[in-house]
């Protein structure tokens, strides 16, 4: 695998660090060279909280990117946050159901894919399994990490909860397997749009 | 001393960490620090290690006291470190500048964030001057810049015997972006690498009583006479000196035919590594030369570098306004290169930035 | 027999020591050393200087000791202390150290509670650095930088360490204020600081008032009558807190 850079955004509270954390890890367990790093700066309280996540064979170089293989923004604050990581060969990802006029959208993107995430988890899911939707639209997307890997590694990260309320395991991978669905679907269909 | 890691384990940490448990395995027994960010970590992780383990811990009023109770903790026999940032980095000089001039053994670790003033909590390259030359005094330190969480800690471990071996401050002078980010470490009990680790002796409260016929220890810091104050300068000054080429260290790559030498150190040096890799790939004879030992400055090996490869040009690349630059130039004058920079004061380098300045300089 | 004239704690060839003539200082020392030998501690006692004249200090016993830096040896003192409570920890310091550039050192130290022994030798100016104003200098008192005298309007009044320092420490802490005027009180209140320390109880403070009169520029009446006079009428003498009971025992 050559390296593959993501950049995964949202708001403080959706998750997106522990999805990061996750995947990372679930690329490290699988031999590969993975390197994450959040923004930490002041906004990462009532900020947009960014997560830098690269994978490769190789030793990873600088912790950070200009542009990333894929953005994925998880509020419409984040979409216009994270157009800067976008360039000509990104994939853009971000909910469908978001309120963005086009000029929030990046200029330069490979693809900019709409996927209704916040709508499958309220109807179909859990509104609290929204990152882990995402997480799985990265693995579509990407390949980053195998399914079976992100589930060993959703399972070691989140037993405790697991331990408590086994439904929940069966929630999790469950959002996880419809978003994989979704990421790959958006592969196929060439996304809703290019810019 | 109980083996602490057992079989040598891989994980996957943050570097903030990872120097809490080098510290660990390298037998500090007693840590003195004040919040301050991208380093709050390693207080995190050292307080809950510290008591399963016998270790000491004390937060301070303030940089000046922890780097104060240091001094006092490495005086009396204790095997202490800290570790600060940006403001506090500054704060601490005081301290340092004690260490220096008393010859105290202390470690400490330097998580550097944007500057100047409170800057950014983020990252920088910006505390290069302040780390080697920082403080009233000569830069009588040695400061090893790390660029993985591995080197953060090897260089933690080697660091503490380097301190305590040679009697003088050691930094391990990280970045923002170490602190915090993921990535693979492995982790191992020093003596099964065949590292012994120096035990700490006191330099106050020594075996022996005074009563009985033992003398009495009177450290000093302040001299009467010029004349004094300088011979005492001198002969570390000296001592330093002579320790360079044991201490010195360095990586070099493709600089035996290199038109173009990148210097650079830390995180920033990864991104060059790739660079050079890239610039090969496309026909470019780019060279690496990284300084691992900031202070000592790897001098000779540089010079060895330019002179063998017959380099035109060094292109110093850091997430500084010319710290490493100035650095560079002082140890390396009279050198026939013309130095180009790429200086990105607070924010990161990545290998294209490298790459596209090498063009534009070619 | 004849008692020895000078305390076996003290390091002879340091003497004769090398405050002006009248310095407080050297009553305070005195003090200090007889306290070390009836405590029997110069084998556990480790001695911290400050700078100012209270760095003259630092060869001064047959202890083992250090030089710090400018209001910094309480925080040396507690980092030797926390690294090897067994010994005994006795940072000396004067009123600028201690009260203006090591202020948050010694409020800290006391709020939490260090057990060691502090002394301030307060003489109401800077010393060493040529009689400038002190936290500690008299309202109208003239110094090198209050030369119309000291204005509270302007500068404040004079800093009450006893009195805030027992109002951030708990009853385990022992405070007092002394004065080189009454030696026997002096030693007292010194060997009950150490007490407290070495009874693993808490912090430990006296404030000594003494006398600067080469900057005071005054002869042995007038230094004499300032420090009785002026500075005990405004700086009370006495325990402030004692958690031995009633003093030495």
């Amino acid at each position: 695998m050559s390296l593959i850079r993501i950049a995964l955004a949202g708001e403080g509270g959706q998750g997106v660090q522990s999805v990061a954390e996750i995947l990372a890890e679930a690329a490290y367990n699988n031999n590969q060279q993975a390197l994450y790093i959040p923004n930490f700066g002041l906004e990462q309280r009532g900020g947009v909280s960014i997560a830098f996540i690269q994978f490769s064979d190789v030793r990873i170089g600088a912790p950070k990117f200009h542009k990333a293989d894929v953005v994925v923004a998880l509020s419409e604050r984040a979409v216009s946050r994270t157009s800067v990581y976008s360039g000509p060969e990104t994939l853009f990802v971000y909910d469908s159901g978001f309120k963005v006029s086009p000029d929030e959208l990046p200029r330069e993107a490979k693809k900019i894919i709409g996927i209704p995430a916040i709508e499958t988890a309220n109807k179909e899911l859990h509104p609290r399994v929204f990152n882990i939707i995402i997480m799985g639209a990265v693995i579509g997307l990407t390949k980053v990490v195998s399914f079976e890997a992100a589930k060993d590694a959703l399972e070691s990260k989140l037993a405790y909860k697991f331990e408590k309320n086994p439904s929940l395991r069966e929630l999790n991978f469950k959002a996880l397997e419809i978003g994989k669905q979704m990421g790959e679907k958006a592969l196929q269909e060439g996304g809703a749009q290019n810019a | 001393m109980p083996r602490i890691i057992g079989n040598p384990k891989k994980s996957f940490v943050t570097g903030n960490e990872t120097a809490a448990w080098a510290c660990l395995v390298a037998g500090a027994d007693m840590m003195f620090g004040y919040p301050i960010t991208p380093q709050n970590e390693i207080m995190h992780y050292w307080t809950r290690l510290a008591p399963k383990h016998g270790r000491g811990f004390l937060q301070t009023e303030d940089e000046l006291s922890a780097g104060f109770t240091v001094c006092g903790s490495v005086q009396c026999g204790k095997k202490a470190f800290t570790a600060t940032a940006g403001p506090g980095n500054v704060l601490m000089q005081e301290p340092f500048g004690m260490a220096e001039a008393m010859r105290l053994p202390l470690l400490a670790i330097i998580q550097q964030r944007g500057g100047p003033s409170s800057g950014t909590v983020v990252y920088s390259q910006q505390e290069v001057t302040l780390t080697t030359f920082g403080g009233n005094g000569e830069g009588m330190r040695i400061v090893y810049s790390t660029a993985s969480h591995q080197e953060i800690y090897d260089y933690t471990i080697k660091g503490f015997n380097v301190a305590w071996k040679y009697r003088f401050p050691v930094f391990i002078l990280g970045d923002g972006y170490q602190a915090k980010m993921r990535e693979p470490l492995e982790m191992y009990d020093p003596e099964d690498r065949g590292i012994e680790m120096i035990k700490p002796y006191p330099l106050i409260g020594l075996e022996g009583k005074i009563s009985a016929g033992r003398e009495p220890q009177h450290l000093c810091n302040i001299y009467s006479l010029e004349e004094e104050l300088y011979e005492v300068v001198m002969k570390v000054a000296a001592e330093y000196e002579a320790l360079e080429d044991t201490i010195v260290e360095y990586d070099e790559k493709y600089c035996n035919d290199a038109d173009i030498i990148i210097v650079s150190h830390g995180v920033v040096s990864r991104a060059a590594d790739d660079a050079v890799k890239a610039l090969r790939a496309q026909g470019i004879k780019a060279g690496y030369f990284r300084p691992i030992t900031l202070r000592p400055y790897p001098r000779k090996q540089l010079r060895a570098a330019i002179a063998k490869s017959g380099a035109k040009k060094l292109l110093i690349a850091e997430s500084a306004y010319g710290q490493l630059d100035r650095l560079t130039k002082q140890e390396i004058f009279g050198e026939n290169v013309k130095i180009e920079n790429l200086f990105k004061p607070g924010v990161g380098i990545i290998d294209y930035d490298i790459i596209s300045k090498v063009k534009s300089v070619l | 027999m004849l008692a020895p004239a000078v305390p076996k704690s003290w390091y002879l060839p340091s003497k004769p020591h090398k405050f002006c003539p009248g310095c407080g200082h050297g009553i305070v020392l005195k003090a200090l050393g007889e306290v070390i030998d009836e405590l029997q501690i110069q084998d556990q006692a480790i001695f911290g200087c400050d700078i100012g004249c209270s760095l003259l200090a630092w060869d001064f016993f047959a202890c083992d000791s250090t030089q710090t830096h400018h209001g910094r040896t309480t925080p040396v003192m507690v980092g030797i202390k926390r690294s090897r409570p067994e010994l005994t920890c006795i940072g000396y310091m004067g009123d600028g150290g201690g009260y203006s550039i090591g202020s948050q050192h010694l409020l800290n130290a006391a709020v939490r509670n260090e057990k060691v022994t502090l002394i301030l030798v307060n003489n109401t100016n800077y010393g060493m650095t040529g009689g400038q104003m002190a936290p500690t200098t008299l309202p109208g008192q003239k110094t090198e930088t209050s030369p119309y005298g000291r204005d509270p309007e302007t500068t404040g009044y004079p800093t009450m360490g006893p009195e805030f320092l027992a109002e951030l420490t708990p009853d385990s802490a022992y405070i007092a204020r002394a004065t080189v005027s009454k030696y026997k009180q002096l030693k007292k209140y010194l060997k009950s600081a150490l007490k407290n320390q070495m009874e693993g109880n808490g912090f430990s403070f006296v404030e000594v008032l003494s006398t600067c009169p080469t900057n005071w520029r005054t002869n042995a009446q007038q230094s004499w009558n300032f420090l009785e006079d002026e500075m005990e009428k405004y700086f009370p003498v006495g325990e402030l807190k004692n958690p031995l009971g009633k003093g030495d025992k």
